[in-house]
């Protein structure tokens, strides 16, 4: 297993943008989160320790409930713009480059 | 790990520089931009037209599993120098970003890997960022659909 997730793998799953733009407006337990979701809670707990692995969300320790907050510095990270249209440009290469692989 | 596929956009320049390393050789990184049913494999999009040499013109098409037409482009070939280089205009219709000009060079590293280096020219300034911008836009846009969806089922 990766030890260190990619950011922009992380996001790439709607689910967790979902949880991301739900978090962002307040902090929320794993409870309120999961149900706003169709899915188990053990998927969406899933989905909340892939966004933790990548630094996305933080959690604090509120008496016996633990909150999930956005992390505001590394969604500065993946605000740098660029990075999709860059990261667009190498699906596109890397397509290419396994298509003419073919033609060896 | 180096990232394979660079941008290079200085700030206040209407134009940007893409920069790719293929494990190809040449004449096949060239072939990819010619052959008009390889281009539709890794541009994702229908090619109507592709008149690879100087002078030529090419169409792109893109439509929905409904039939709808979601991306149109064409441009024209000012210069074509088969393995070298390939002049172009790039025009993405009824879009508010206008025309742009692309250089591509092609160059061979060894037998088995060549360099791609794509100069792009915007009309200007602001344009250039909003291309630049599109695939965030997108990005953030299919976040806030989704938020969308989850408040609409809470209702």
């Amino acid at each position: 297993m990766e030890i260190r997730r990619d950011v922009f793998q992380a996001i790439a799953d709607p689910t967790r943008r979902a949880i991301l733009a739900l978090i962002a407006f307040q902090a929320m337990t794993p409870n309120a989160i999961a149900e706003h979701f169709d899915s188990s809670r053990q998927a969406v707990s899933k989905h909340i320790q892939i966004l933790s692995e990548c630094r996305l969300v933080t959690q604090e320790q509120t008496g016996r409930e633990i909150y999930y907050h956005l992390n505001p510095k590394t969604i500065k990270e993946i605000a740098d713009f660029i990075e999709p249209f860059r990261k667009l440009w190498d699906d596109r290469f890397n397509k290419l480059e396994t298509i003419m692989n073919k033609y060896k | 790990m180096e990232q394979k596929t660079k941008i290079n956009a200085e700030d206040g320049k209407q134009e940007l520089v893409i920069t790719r390393e293929f494990d190809l050789p040449l004449e096949l990184l060239f072939k990819a931009y010619v052959e008009p049913d390889i281009v539709e494999q890794w541009m994702g999009t229908k090619v109507l037209k592709l008149e690879s040499k100087k002078h030529g013109s090419y169409q792109f098409e893109t439509t929905d599993a409904q039939g709808n037409v979601v991306f149109q482009a064409n441009g024209v070939i000012h210069e074509f120098s088969p393995n070298r280089k390939i002049t172009r205009t790039f025009e993405m219709e009824n879009t508010p970003f206008g025309v742009q000009l692309e250089f591509l060079e092609f160059e061979k590293l060894t037998d088995d890997n060549s360099k791609l280096n794509m100069h792009i020219v915007y009309k200007s300034v602001a344009l250039r960022d909003q291309m630049l911008q599109l695939p965030f836009a997108h990005g953030i846009n299919m976040a806030h659909n989704r938020l969308q969806d989850i408040v609409n089922k809470l209702k």
